[in-house]
């Protein structure tokens, strides 16, 4: 049986999301995504080089939407209105397209989350029809309210975005996934492979990552240890791992049956 | 004065002179973005692309167009 992931009544065979931002030139981007065998990437919304774009290269060419989802996010907003503008200006650059991340920030410092706007925003635009993936807080109650809000996906983070410090509360992540039906994706703070191995064995749905992956030595070799990484923890998710035992050692190899100990 | 030749318009923040009448459409092809994929947004509301051809540009209009760039 496949094992499908669902956001906003579509599946997807990946449970590796990838940004697009800080890469080295298009080209990357391209064989980075390829290679990291994600269907959706996050994109952001800006404006147009006036007068300085009449063979500048698109994203839109190097990442045909025919072949991706596109998640345009609203990174840099730092109130809902700014968040629900970005993103109807998203929707109409790309044809009626209503899935969309939205963060709204807290400080240009720590990038943080702030809730009460992020979740004046999810309001909105649920009203508006759109099928809202929620950057926000690790706190499994303001989790609950975007569920209660008609999102279609929870994403809060492990760490800072781009701070690559990995899972830092894996308790509250746990909590969030106990808490909310719906799909729970870690939203940054990914490192390396094994930061999105310890959130898909943790039980989350899948794993967003821009940083990780663009600002590896070998992008395109990260982007193919990401792929890795997320399959391993899922797969040991849904294996169901032994229990821990402090102080029950219990050997892997028959305990009888072994030769006679040397006469002394 | 009163009847002016041009409008003042401002696009992406930067301020622009033109004569009209002068729609979307035109707008977008006097600045070499005829036929790029872009979303424009004007005085705070979404101009569709299907209403490009017939939402003239008025006086005082800001205008943003925007396009899809690399991002987390």
């Amino acid at each position: 049986m496949q094992d499908l992931l669902t956001i906003g009544g579509k599946t997807y065979r990946s449970r590796l999301l990838i940004g697009t931002g800080k890469y080295r030139d298009f080209a990357q981007t391209r064989a980075a995504v390829e290679a990291s065998g994600a269907e959706i990437v996050t994109v952001a919304i800006r404006r147009t080089n006036i007068g300085q774009n009449r063979n500048e290269p698109s994203l839109l060419e190097a990442l045909p939407p025919s072949r991706f989802t596109y998640l345009p996010n609203t990174a840099g907003c730092y109130t809902a209105a700014d968040a629900v503008r970005t993103l109807r200006l998203a929707r109409e650059l790309l044809d009626g397209h209503d899935l969309v991340k939205l963060e709204v920030l807290g400080d240009p410092h720590t990038l943080y989350p702030n809730m009460p706007e992020t979740l004046k925003a999810t309001e909105e635009l649920v009203k508006d029809g759109f099928k809202v993936m929620v950057y926000c807080s690790d706190d499994p109650i303001q989790a609950q309210m975007l569920e209660a809000a008609g999102c279609v996906a929870i994403m809060p983070l492990a760490s800072l975005i781009g701070s690559g410090m990995g899972i830092l509360n894996p308790w509250n992540l746990q909590l969030i996934i106990e808490k909310v039906k719906l799909p729970v994706i870690v939203d940054a703070g990914v490192g390396t492979a094994s930061d999105a191995t310890i959130a898909m064995e943790l039980g989350c749905d899948g794993v967003l990552m821009n940083t990780a992956v663009a600002a590896a030595r070998d992008p395109v070799l990260m982007a193919k240890a990401m792929k890795k990484g997320v399959e391993a923890g899922r797969e040991a998710f849904l294996a169901g791992r032994m229990p821990k035992k402090l102080y029950s050692a219990s050997p892997s190899s028959p305990t009888e049956g072994k030769i006679a100990p040397k006469a002394a | 004065m009163h009847n002016s030749p041009v409008i003042r318009i401002t696009v992406n923040g930067k301020a622009h002179s033109l004569e009209p009448p002068i729609d979307v459409s035109a707008l977008l092809a006097s600045l070499e973005l005829a036929g790029k994929k872009v979303a424009v947004e004007r005085n705070g509301e979404i101009v569709p692309r299907s209403a490009h051809a017939n939402t003239l540009l008025a006086d005082g209009d800001a205008l943003e167009v925007v396009i899809a760039v690399g991002g987390g």
